[in-house]
C-alpha cells in the first residue's frame, strides 16, 4: 500500500493529521498489536514445548493422539483462506464490490471450515479421554490451540461484518484500508497456525515415537 | 465529530454521538486525552490511598511482636492487595495519567491517535480495579502475594484450607480467579494504551518534531509503551493458565499432576522485570523534564538519556531470573543473570550522572518539583545500589525473601516512581488546573515524605540483614526486631501525614491558588506554549518545531557568551512568539503556514466527538469475569451477557457516525 493513499483523511476514520510516518494510524496500530500477539503465542508455544513430553500416566502422547492427515487438510484450508483474503483486498482496491463480497465470504467460510475441523478434532480427543485435565501435555495443547481458534473466530466475525456492511452499502470502496487491516490480522493468525502445526503436530508426532512403517 | 466554535449539534439517530461538553456525561463519554488523563489521575490516586491504608494496616500489625490486630488470612489478603493496588492500580495508571495528559501536548498534537481507544483503556482499568476489589463481597481478596507463586496459588497460604491433596477450597479458587481475571483485564487496558501511545508518538508529531527533538518524557513514554506492549501478553498467558488451573483443572503449575511451578515464576518475572521499568521510566521522564527547567540548563546529554532509556528497556528483558536465584535454576543461569543484572546498572548510572550534570552549575530554583526530582535522584540511587547487591548470587541467597528486598524495591518504587510522580504533580498542576499549588505546603509535604519514607524503609535494610522474613503476619518477641519495626510503623504514619498535607494543598489551591498563566516555571517544552488549562484542541495553531526545547528556543536566543537572552514577544528571529496572555494565543497567526488537513487554524478545528461505547465495551469485561467466578448456569449467563455487552459496545463503536456524516 503506497503511503500516498493516506494523504487525505478518509470518512469514518479518526485521524486528522497527515501522519508523521506516512503510514495510517490504524495500520501502525495493527502492526503494534501483532507485535504484542507474537509474544502471546510465543509464551503459549513455549509452554507447549516444555510440556509436550509430560503425558503423565496417560498413554495419549503426541504420537498416538494426533490425526496428521486430517489436520493437514484443515491446515491447507486455513492457508487457502489467506489467498481468499488477498483476492478480496485486491477486489475492493479495484472497486469490484461484487467480487470483494464473494472473496470475503469465501475467506470467512474457509476460516469457519477450519474452526469446524478444530471442533471435530477436540470432540474426538475428548471422546478418547484426552481432555484439558489429562496431563500437562493435554492442558498446554488445548489452551494453545483453543486460543488460536478464538483468534480465528474473532477474525471470522470481522470478515462477516465486512461482508454484511458491504451488502448494506455501508462499506464504501475508500474503506479498503480497513479491509487491509483486517487482512493483516487474518494473515498473522494463519502464519501462527503454520508454526503451531509444525511445532505442535508435525515435529512431536514424527519424533516422539517411531511410528510403524 | 464536534467542531470547535460551532453551535451544538443534536443527536441524529440511535447511533448518534453524545454531545455534552460539561457535567457528568461529558466525563463518562469523553475522548479528550486531557479529561482522560485527569480521570486516570483521580482514580489512580484513590487507589493509591487504598493501597496506603493497606500499608498502614500492615505496619500496625507489625509494630509490635505477636500482635493480633489482623488475622493471618486478613494479613495475607492485605499485603497482596497492597502490592497489586500500588503496582497495577496506582503507579502504572498514575504514569498513564501523565502520558495521557502530556503526550499530545508535548508533541504538538490535538489528541492521541485513537481517542476512543484511549477512553476504553481508562474504563477497562477502572473495571479491573472494581473487579479485583469485588472480592471484598465475594469470599475474599487474592492472598498469594502479588507474585502469586505456584503452588501457593493452588493450596492457599493456609494448608488447612485444603480439602484433600491438592484440591483447593472454593474460597481460594475464587480469590485466584479474581487475581487472574482482574490482572488480565488491567493488562488489556495497558495493552490498548501502549498501542495508542506508540502510534501517537510515531504518527502525530507536529511538523519539525523529529524523534531526536522529542521531549525526554515523550521518549520515556515511547519506551514504556513498548515494554507494556511486549510484557502484557506474557503475563496474560500465565494468568490464563493459572485461571484454567484453578478453575478448570488443567496441569500447568501443579507439581502433583506433572506441572512445573517454576514455569509460573519464569513467565511471571519475564513480565515482572520489564514491569519494574514500566513503573520507573515514566518517573525518569518526568524528572528529566523538571530538572532542566529548575536548573535553567538544557538536559545534560539528551542523546545519552534517550539511548540509556532504550538500553534499560532492552536489557530489562534479560534479567528476569535474578528474581529466581533461590529457586534452583542452576549455576550457569545464575551466573548469566547475575551478570546481565550488573550490566543494567550501567545505563541507569548514565541517567543518574546526566541528572547530576544537568543540575551542576545550573541556576537552581528550590521549588517543590525540584525537591521531589532531586529526591528521586538520591533515593533511587540508594535503591539502585541495593539492587546491584541482589545480582551477586551468594549475597542474594542471604537476602531473598527478607525485608532487605522490601527495602530495595520501596527505595526504587516509592523513592523513585512516587517521588517522580509527585514532582510531576507539582510541576504540571498549574498546566492542568490553571492554578499553582502552594509552595509552603508543598515543601512541608516533601519534608514529611522524605523523612517518613526514610524512617519507614531504611530500617528494613537492617531488619532484612538480621533475617526478618517478608510476608509474615507476625513475629516472635526476642528476635531483636521490635525496635526497628516500631520505628518503621511511625515512619509509615509520617508518610500518611505527608499525603494528607498534599491533599489539603490540592483542596485549598484548586479554588484559591495563585493563577498560573501559560508558563509559570519558565519551562522549555511545547505543553507550556498553550493556555493553562489548555483548550480542548490544545493549540490554536499546530506549532512548527525548529529545535529541541522548542519553547525555550522561542523565548530566548543565545547571547555572545551563550547565555540566554529574552526575546520580546513577537520578535523571535525565526517565528512569532506564541506565548503570552491567554487572549493573545487565541488569535490565529497569519504568518504561520497551515500544515496539512486539520492543521488549518483559520477554519474550524475538527475534534473527535465523545462516545458512549468505550464505557459500554469496558463494562462487559468484569461481567464476564464474574461469570468465571460463578458456576453452572449463572456462569454461562454471565459469560454470555458480558460477551454481548463487549461485542455490542465494539459494534456500536465501529458503526458510530463520524465527522463528515455529521455535517
Amino acid at each position: 500500500m503506497a503511503a500516498g493513499d493516506m494523504s487525505a483523511p478518509l470518512p469514518g476514520t479518526d485521524y486528522e493529521h497527515a501522519t508523521s510516518l506516512g503510514i495510517a494510524n490504524d495500520k501502525l496500530g495493527i502492526w503494534s498489536f501483532i507485535g504484542s500477539e507474537c509474544l502471546f503465542f510465543g509464551a503459549l508455544i513455549s509452554t507447549y514445548l516444555l510440556y509436550v513430553g509430560r503425558t503423565g500416566d496417560s498413554a495419549l502422547t503426541p504420537a498416538t493422539i494426533f490425526d496428521i492427515p486430517f489436520t493437514s487438510a484443515s491446515t491447507f484450508i486455513l492457508l487457502m483462506s489467506s489467498l481468499g483474503m488477498v483476492l478480496a483486498l485486491a477486489a475492493i482496491q479495484a472497486g469490484e464490490m461484487r467480487k470483494f463480497r464473494t472473496w470475503i465470504m469465501a475467506t470467512a467460510l474457509m476460516g469457519a471450515t477450519f474452526l469446524a475441523g478444530q471442533f471435530y478434532e477436540f470432540t474426538v480427543f475428548v471422546a478418547e479421554g484426552f481432555t484439558l485435565a489429562t496431563s500437562p501435555f493435554s492442558s498446554s495443547f488445548f489452551v494453545l490451540t483453543g486460543f488460536h481458534g478464538f483468534h480465528v473466530a474473532l477474525g471470522i466475525l470481522m470478515l462477516l461484518s465486512m461482508w454484511a456492511a458491504s451488502m448494506m452499502g455501508r462499506l464504501p470502496q475508500q474503506l479498503h484500508t480497513t479491509v487491509e487491516n483486517i487482512g493483516l490480522y487474518w494473515h498473522f493468525v494463519d502464519i501462527v497456525w503454520i508454526i503451531i502445526f509444525t511445532v505442535v503436530y508435525l515435529i512431536p508426532a514424527a519424533t516422539a515415537a517411531p511410528v510403524a512403517g | 465529530m464536534s467542531v470547535i466554535a460551532s453551535e451544538p449539534r443534536t443527536r441524529r439517530s440511535a447511533f448518534g454521538r453524545p454531545t455534552a461538553e460539561t457535567g457528568k456525561w461529558s466525563w463518562l463519554t469523553t475522548v479528550d486525552h486531557k479529561k482522560i488523563g485527569i480521570m486516570y489521575f483521580v482514580t489512580a490516586f484513590f487507589f493509591f490511598l487504598v493501597g496506603g491504608v493497606e500499608a498502614l494496616l500492615i505496619r500496625v500489625q507489625l509494630a509490635r511482636p505477636e500482635q493480633a490486630f489482623l488475622t493471618a488470612d486478613q494479613y495475607n489478603q492485605i499485603f497482596t492487595m497492597h502490592g497489586l493496588t500500588m503496582i497495577f492500580f496506582a503507579v502504572m495508571p498514575l504514569g498513564a495519567a501523565f502520558f495521557n495528559y502530556l503526550l499530545p501536548l508535548q508533541i504538538g498534537a490535538r489528541d492521541v491517535a485513537f481517542p476512543r481507544l484511549n477512553a476504553f483503556s481508562y474504563w477497562v482499568f477502572l473495571a479491573a480495579g472494581i473487579f479485583l476489589y469485588s472480592g471484598v463481597l465475594l469470599g475474599g481478596l487474592p492472598d498469594g502475594g502479588w507474585f502469586n507463586y505456584a503452588p501457593l496459588n493452588y493450596i492457599g497460604p493456609n494448608p488447612t484450607d485444603t480439602i484433600g491433596a491438592g484440591t483447593p477450597v472454593a474460597a481460594h479458587v475464587g480469590r485466584m480467579v479474581l487475581y487472574s481475571i482482574g490482572l488480565q483485564i488491567a493488562g488489556i487496558a495497558s495493552l490498548a494504551s501502549s498501542v495508542n501511545f506508540i502510534v501517537t508518538i510515531l504518527n502525530m508529531r507536529a511538523p519539525g518534531m523529529t524523534l531526536m527533538r522529542l521531549p525526554i518524557f515523550t521518549w520515556m513514554t515511547f519506551i514504556t509503551s513498548f515494554l507494556m506492549l511486549f510484557a502484557m501478553p506474557v503475563i496474560g498467558v500465565a494468568l490464563w493458565q493459572l485461571m484454567f488451573d484453578v478453575r478448570y483443572s488443567t496441569n500447568f503449575f501443579n507439581p502433583a499432576t506433572g506441572g512445573d511451578p517454576i514455569l509460573w515464576q519464569h513467565m511471571f518475572w519475564l513480565f515482572g522485570h520489564p514491569e519494574v521499568y514500566i513503573l520507573i521510566l515514566p518517573a525518569f521522564g518526568i524528572v528529566s523534564e523538571v530538572l532542566p527547567v529548575f536548573s535553567r540548563k538544557p538536559l545534560f546529554g539528551y542523546s545519552a538519556m534517550v539511548f540509556s532509556g532504550i538500553a534499560i528497556a532492552f536489557l530489562g528483558w534479560g534479567v528476569w531470573a535474578h528474581h529466581m536465584f533461590a529457586a534452583g535454576i542452576g549455576p550457569v543461569a545464575n551466573a548469566a543473570f547475575g551478570l546481565s543484572t550488573m550490566f543494567i546498572a550501567v545505563p541507569t548510572g548514565v541517567k543518574i550522572f546526566n541528572w547530576l550534570g544537568t543540575m551542576w552549575g545550573g541556576k537552581i530554583r528550590m521549588t517543590t518539583p525540584l525537591l521531589f526530582a532531586a529526591g528521586l535522584v538520591g533515593m533511587f540511587t540508594i535503591g539502585g545500589l541495593s539492587g546491584v547487591t541482589h545480582s551477586i548470587v551468594p549475597h542474594n541467597y542471604q537476602q531473598t525473601d527478607t525485608y532487605y528486598v522490601v527495602a530495595h524495591f520501596h527505595y526504587v518504587l516509592f523513592g523513585g516512581s512516587i517521588f517522580g510522580i509527585f514532582a510531576g504533580t507539582y510541576f504540571y498542576f498549574p498546566k492542568v488546573t490553571g492554578r499553582m499549588l502552594n509552595e509552603k505546603l508543598g515543601k512541608l509535604h516533601f519534608a514529611l515524605m522524605f523523612i517518613g519514607f526514610n524512617v519507614t524503609f531504611f530500617p528494613m535494610h537492617i531488619l532484612g540483614l538480621w533475617g526478618m522474613p517478608r510476608r509474615i503476619y507476625t513475629y516472635a518477641d526476642g528476635m531483636g526486631w521490635n525496635f526497628w519495626n516500631m520505628v518503621e510503623t511511625i515512619g509509615a504514619f509520617i508518610i500518611a501525614a505527608a499525603i494528607a498535607v498534599f491533599m489539603a494543598n490540592v483542596a485549598i489551591t484548586r479554588r484559591r491558588g495563585e493563577v498560573a498563566g501559560n508558563d509559570p516555571w519558565d519551562a522549555r517544552t511545547l505543553e507550556w506554549l498553550t493556555t493553562s488549562p489548555p483548550p480542548p484542541h490544545n493549540f490554536d495553531e499546530v506549532p512548527l518545531v525548529t529545535a529541541r526545547d522548542e519553547l525555550w528556543h522561542r523565548k530566548y536566543v543565545g547571547g555572545a557568551d551563550r547565555s540566554p537572552v529574552r526575546v520580546p514577544a513577537g520578535a523571535s528571529p525565526d517565528h512569532p512568539d506564541h506565548e503570552g496572555s491567554p487572549g493573545a494565543s487565541a488569535v490565529p497567526d497569519t504568518a504561520e503556514p497551515a500544515h496539512g488537513p486539520g492543521h488549518d487554524g483559520h477554519s474550524a478545528i475538527h475534534m473527535p466527538s465523545p462516545s458512549y461505547y468505550p464505557l459500554i465495551a469496558a463494562a462487559g469485561m468484569p461481567i464476564a469475569g464474574w461469570g468465571v467466578l460463578a458456576g453452572g448456569p449463572v456462569q454461562l449467563a454471565l459469560l454470555a451477557l458480558g460477551g454481548l455487552v463487549i461485542f455490542g459496545g465494539l459494534f456500536g463503536w465501529v458503526l458510530e457516525p463520524s465527522a463528515e456524516e455529521a455535517h
